[in-house]
């Protein structure tokens, strides 16, 4: 199998390169278009805004740009998981709300305010516990994702109203939460994370690459894992020597980092991911398979939701305090939407974290973009429906083109 | 070991509320033998082939597997015995690639758990090959970019490589052109050559003669005929599809029932 990639390394290794490259781009004739469209749509947006406002590209709304979409990209790579069952989560933002008032009610300096180390992980339970009872709902009473959620999207916004209560809004004060999003690495601690990543990564594709030697299976030219391994090294850098310029790297990047190593293992590398992607690509043939559907989409909605309750307390920490709208707003539209820009299918069986954390960047780039422009919600909520349009047109073109790359 | 009996279904019925979809059903595969099971849409081939794969219990009868009574309550009580059964459809998820798909369910591990994709990538590819299976260019692309004849082939491999004693093929050709069904009934050929079980459902009479030992034909949920295929004709067998006594009339009540 694919001996070609064997052969022509022993031609040279830019021969290896060119039949890598061919071979990509007939994945992206029969419509495998992965990360491509995407990147180009980040890069075009940082053409257009800075060029309308020079203000933009700049080391300080870049640190702020990270901040701004970190709840988002919580939620969103959350949201992924629901998709990925081709189900949906309109719930998430509520959620996110309850596990943000809920921190924030038994953080409250008063007699009984109960330590950081213990309300942050009960913030998150509560969330899987709430995702628990929606899986529940849908799997067990076989009733649609889309009316159970959207029952929990009403029935979470009154729980965060009734938390609230007479509280109005809530101070946040505890230094753990809102160092979260106002402290920032020190350089030198970011750049030794980043060769750890960088290290790291390497690390494990070489170590891959010797496993499926060793069992004499096809592997791809080392100049493109090398590669690789230098995009990340130089895309990395760059995020950090310019952050640096300005307060540096936020700590709810890091957190953020983390989820995504979490989250992309758990889809590529484990039983449960296999579960998960064979469930969205056909529910049936899962079920003939002997998989316990109903555990895994039940633990794909409690993903969802946890991930909603970090997101929750990431918007707390950088607003420094709840009220009664906490949760609300865009913050639902656009994680879904996130996602699904990324290159999430909304018909379940394809999607990722990376592709979670894409999607945020552009609906991130987007409203600060336009907020620096000056421009008011109207506009912004126009112009990125407008981009989900687009971006869900390439999905159903791409399934096209993959259909009929599949017919002979 | 050849002539080995594998599978005995013993007087299987089994309705659906007030639809009887089988009615006293006889059968018998043994090792190495390809059996044919041929009759009209509706006859119950699908809901015979079901019972034995663990998706839905007999009403009445019994199944023996190497002569021993069995009572299949799962897909995979089935796959323990060594049951293995190729659907129509339904039996491959699309978006995951032909590794993914053979092991679906029973994914091999490392010893922290994780997956372990190099064996199982082996695996796959050695069973293809022992198949003779050379069409499928890359194990690591999806499914869904592979042809017709290509899923077959990769649903039959699934099959043979989880050691199946029996491999059951509910109409594996109905949706391929002539080269891709060319390429599967030789691929059922080799199972039989193997010395495995085939019971191979079928519309189509120019297949089941081609690969067959002996053709048993179901009408309206019950045995009307079995045939060997060295002496039976086309014509024999159409007219059992079609007309074949029956042992109780559906519609009369009570009658038959010995
Ligand atoms: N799940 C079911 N519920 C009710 N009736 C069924 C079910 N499955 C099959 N039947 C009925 O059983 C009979 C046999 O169907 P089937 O086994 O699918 O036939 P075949 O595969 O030979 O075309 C038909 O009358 C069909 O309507
Ligand atoms: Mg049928």
């Amino acid at each position: 199998m694919s001996t070609a990639q064997q052969t022509s390394e022993n031609r040279g290794p830019l021969a290896a390169l060119g039949d890598a490259a061919r071979t990509r781009l007939l994945e992206i004739r029969n419509g495998e278009l992965g990360s491509l469209p995407i990147v180009i749509g980040i890069i075009l947006l940082a053409i257009i805004f800075q060029s309308l406002n020079s203000n933009y590209l700049t080391p300080n709304n870049f640190v702020n740009l990270m901040v701004q979409g970190a709840a988002m990209t919580a939620i969103a790579m959350g949201i992924v998981f629901v998709l990925l069952i081709g189900e949906i989560d309109l719930s998430v933002g509520y959620v996110s709300g309850v596990a943000a008032v809920l921190m924030a009610l038994l953080l409250r300096p008063d007699d009984n305010q109960w330590p950081t180390a213990v309300v942050l992980p009960l913030a998150i339970l509560t969330g899987a516990a709430i995702g628990g009872l929606h899986g529940l709902l849908i799997t067990k009473l076989n009733l649609p994702s889309f009316v159970v959620t959207l029952a929990g999207l009403l029935a979470w916004n009154g729980v965060v109203l009734l938390l609230i209560s007479n509280n109005g809004s809530i101070i946040i004060q505890d230094a753990v939460v809102v160092s979260l999003t106002s402290s920032f690495l020190p350089p030198w601690l970011a750049w030794a994370l980043l060769v750890a990543c960088v290290v790291g990564y390497a690390a494990v594709q070489l170590t891959r690459r010797r496993n499926r030697l060793a069992s004499r299976l096809s592997v791809e030219p080392s100049l493109l894992t090398w590669l690789r391994v230098a995009a990340l090294a130089i895309a990395g850098a760059v995020t950090v020597a310019v952050a640096n310029l300005s307060l540096g790297i936020p700590y709810v990047f890091v957190l953020l980092g983390a989820f995504f190593v979490l989250w992309t293992y758990v889809q590529n590398r484990t039983q449960f991911g296999t579960w998960v992607f064979a469930i969205g690509g056909s529910l049936e043939a899962a079920r003939r398979a002997g998989i316990n559907t109903d555990r895994v989409r039940i633990a794909c909605f409690m993903i969802s939701s946890s991930m909603a309750a970090v997101g929750g307390i990431i918007l707390a920490s950088r607003l420094r305090s709840v009220d009664t709208n906490v949760g609300g707003g865009s913050l639902l539209l656009y994680s879904i939407a996130a996602a699904v820009i990324g290159g999430t299918s909304l018909f379940g069986g394809r999607g990722s974290a990376k592709a979670a954390i894409l999607g945020a960047l552009v609906i991130a780039a987007i409203d600060n973009g336009l907020g620096l422009l000056g421009l008011g919600s109207g506009q912004k909520f126009v112009i990125t429906g407008l981009v989900l349009l687009i971006a869900v047109t390439v999905d159903a073109l791409s399934r096209r083109g993959h259909a009929e790359a599949g017919k002979h | 070991m050849p002539d080995e009996t594998l599978l005995e279904l013993h007087r299987v019925s089994k309705n659906f509320g007030a639809v009887q979809a089988l009615y006293q059903v006889d059968l018998t595969v043994r090792a190495g033998e390809i059996v044919a099971l041929v009759g009209d849409n509706g006859a119950g081939k699908s809901t015979l082939i079901k019972s034995v794969a663990g998706i839905h219990p007999i009403s009445e009868g019994e199944l023996r597997w190497l002569g021993r009574p069995v009572t299949v309550r799962s897909p995979k009580d089935a796959s323990e015995l060594g049951i293995e059964v190729v659907y129509q459809d339904l039996a491959l998820a699309d978006n995951l690639d032909v590794v993914e798909n053979m092991f679906l369910g029973r994914e091999m591990l490392t010893r922290s758990r994780q997956l372990d994709a190099n064996s199982m990538e082996r695996r796959a590819l050695d069973t293809l090959d022992e198949l003779a299976v050379t069409t499928i260019t890359s194990v690591r692309r999806p499914v869904a970019a592979l042809s017709g004849g290509q899923r077959q082939s990769v649903a039959v491999a699934k099959a043979v490589m989880w050691s199946a004693r029996l491999v059951i093929l509910d109409e594996p050709t109905a949706a391929l052109g002539v080269a891709q069904t060319r390429h599967v009934l030789n691929l059922v050929t080799r199972l039989g050559e193997q010395g495995l079980g085939v019971l191979l459902v079928s519309h189509n009479l120019h297949d089941v003669f081609e690969v067959a030992d002996r053709i048993v034909v179901l009408r309206l949920g019950q045995n009307v005929a079995e045939f060997d295929r060295r002496t039976a004709t086309q014509a024999e067998v159409v007219h059992a599809i079609t007309a074949g006594a029956l042992a109780r009339v559906p519609g009369q009540a009570g009658e038959a029932d010995s």
